[in-house]
């Protein structure tokens, strides 16, 4: 050992020891990522874990029936989440009905008919307007989409479906202008970017060859998209619905501004009513006692919960797409 | 006998290739229909915001702090507290996502530990903010005892991360290997192949990250409805509440007095304008990237 450390000239010396230091430097580094990385996986436990702790107090008072009740009174401190689940899924579901057809036709307008000098000015608009934040389509649809509700939309509703017995139910009532049905059209025209961007980028990921190959036994342009490129696309076309469904189920501003805060099941769509992240926007700095808070921060563990099952699906639909076009 | 002739003859358009070309006809119309029916509500948002926000554009919205109902006033505070928080979440966020999207691309590529982190960074990524606002308010704002500008920042740094990690790997990922083995070659160590070849390769790109990101959280309403909350006057403690705009958007458009949803108006226009430009630079540098290769 003493030999081969006295045969070491001085050069050889301080070349092993530029060598060590620089493989410290690279462990420390690559620790550091490392390090990083875990980060965001904690930033999801603490979510978690604060959620929880949060939601305690009123798990414990409540029960189970936190989620199965509808009474909603800070004053003798009853709280029940039915209202605000009820609302945020109905929200969603008339936001889907919207948001999936038209994101659907503009996606096939721009990959199929669009003119090719067209299709990226169209698709940059598209993604622009992913962009614009949610409080201006919550203060467009209280100053403006509300109104039009209210003296247009809604008196012709009530006047022909609300006349329908059975479903004229869903159609009753004055004409607040705001409520659920207008929280739902406005979530709907916001996810529209959301579900386009992904359905045309999963539409182009259809070889050219497949579809050339069933333009060649004279398909038509319908016959190529629904028999050959959505049957392709499927689980990156759910997948992106998906997507846009997480986005409808927790956004808070755009619904917060014309769901009225009501907590209450209508049988009519066009009542007031409350999804679970406008409660919370709306009540959280005012509530007053630790019951109140935490029903609140329930109701956000249960978001939590509907969100992340839904956006895990999403995920999962979009990545097996993924392997299948070998990316 | 004429008539069922021209019947005769008329087949082949009643058959089943014409049945097909109605169908497409249909389909195709319908389509055009739903595109123009999109794009006609968000032309009419934009529409509506440049109506209604221009007119409250005038100097003083940059020069005098929120007004009291009836008063006189701007935004100046604020914008204010917005670009500071944005600029403090940016400064604590970016570096964090950075150094865990290296992680991804560079050191754990086809490790099991990188595929959960990218999953949930995906998650992350398109969570509902209000939920980043309760998470921040439960671990800061609670235990400072108080709402401040520093819990604002903090949880709109949360929703910095997602979009950095996600940028910042696929930007490391288009750098060619072959950068990373000459570099390699000369005997730069991996840390110093990374920051000063990849890096530098990746640089618009990650910068395209960061302006998405700022841009992502410079709307952000939610998260900062209980963490910095709002403040009426000017504050540049970030110790206490901070004025911003998502927030005086939010209570002067609910509020019942004109000149206050004025204010708002005004205010929802400056931040939709910003919010564009950011995107459309970041667009423009990402094109620059691509153009170079």
């Amino acid at each position: 050992m003493t030999e081969i450390a006295l045969t070491l000239t001085d050069a050889h010396a301080s070349t092993a020891r530029r060598a060590r230091r620089q493989r410290l430097q690279d462990a420390a580094f690559r620790n550091a990522t490392l390090a990083f990385a875990l980060l965001v996986l904690l930033i999801l436990g603490g979510v978690t874990v604060s959620l929880i702790d949060g939601a305690l107090p009123a798990l414990r008072a409540f029960g189970f029936g936190f989620v199965a009740t509808e009474v909603w009174n800070p004053v003798s401190e009853e709280f029940g989440a039915l209202a605000p689940i009820y609302g945020t899924l109905i929200t969603s579901v008339i936001a889907m009905a919207v948001g999936i057809p038209v994101s659907f036709g503009i996606a096939l307008f721009i990959t199929e008919m669009c003119p090719a000098w067209l299709k990226r000015p169209l698709g940059v608009a598209i993604e622009l307007l992913a962009g614009i934040p949610s409080i201006i389509y919550g203060i467009w649809g209280l100053f403006v989409f509300a109104p039009f509700m209210q003296s247009t939309i809604q008196p012709f509703l009530i006047n022909t479906l609300g006349q329908i017995p059975g479903i004229g139910n869903l159609f009753m009532g004055p004409p607040y202008g705001i409520g659920i049905l207008t929280a739902g059209l406005i979530l709907g025209i916001m996810v529209l970017p959301f579900i386009t961007s992904i359905t045309r980028d999963v539409f182009e990921t259809v070889p050219p060859m497949v579809r050339e190959s069933a333009y060649g036994l004279g398909a038509t342009t319908w016959e190529v998209v629904w028999n050959v490129v959505l049957p392709y696309t499927r689980t990156g076309v759910v997948g992106g619905v998906m997507l846009g469904l997480g986005r409808a189920l927790g956004e808070t501003m755009a619904v917060t501004f014309v769901i009225g805060n009501a907590h209450r099941i209508s049988s009519s769509i066009m009542a007031p009513g409350t999804t679970i992240s406008a409660s919370i926007a709306n009540e959280f700095t005012e509530a007053v006692g630790d019951v109140y808070t935490s029903s609140l921060v329930a109701l956000g563990l249960i978001l939590f919960l509907i969100t992340f099952t839904v956006l895990s699906i999403a995920k999962l639909m979009l990545l097996r797409l993924q392997r299948k076009a070998g990316v | 006998m004429t008539m069922s002739n021209s019947a005769t003859l008329a087949t082949p358009i009643g058959g089943l290739y014409h049945r097909r070309r109605i169908a497409n006809k249909l389909a195709l119309s319908l389509a055009l229909g739903a595109a123009g029916f999109g794009l006609f509500w968000l032309v009419a948002i934009l529409w509506t915001l440049l109506y209604n926000g221009l007119s409250a554009i005038n100097l003083s919205l940059f020069t005098e702090n929120t007004p009291p109902p009836g008063g006189e006033g701007g935004l100046l505070n604020a914008i204010f507290g917005s670009v500071v928080m944005t600029a403090v979440a940016t400064a604590v966020g970016t570096p964090v996502g950075v150094m865990a999207g290296t992680y991804l691309a560079e050191f754990g590529r086809n490790t099991k530990l990188a595929e959960v982190v990218r999953f949930i960074n995906d998650v992350l990524l398109s969570a509902p903010s209000i939920m980043v606002g309760l998470f921040v308010y439960e671990v800061l704002v609670v235990r400072m005892g108080h709402f401040s500008a520093w819990a604002g920042a903090m949880a709109l740094a949360v929703l910095v991360i997602p979009v950095v990690v996600r940028t910042t790997e696929d930007m490391l990922k288009l750098v060619p290997n072959s950068l990373r083995e000459a570099a390699a070659a000369l005997g730069a160590p991996q840390w110093k192949v990374i920051t000063m070849v990849a890096y530098r390769a990746a640089r618009n790109g990650m910068i395209t990250g960061m302006l998405l990101a700022v841009a992502r959280i410079s709307g952000e309403t939610a998260p900062l409805l209980f963490t910095a909350l709002n403040n009426q006057f000017w504050s540049a403690d970030m110790n206490a509440p901070m004025a911003n705009l998502p927030v005086v958007i939010f209570q002067y458009a609910m509020s019942p007095y004109e000149d206050w949803r004025q204010l708002a108006w005004g205010g929802a226009l400056l931040i939709t304008v910003a919010i564009l430009l950011l995107n459309i630079g970041a667009r423009l540098l990402a094109g620059l990237g691509t153009t170079r290769k």
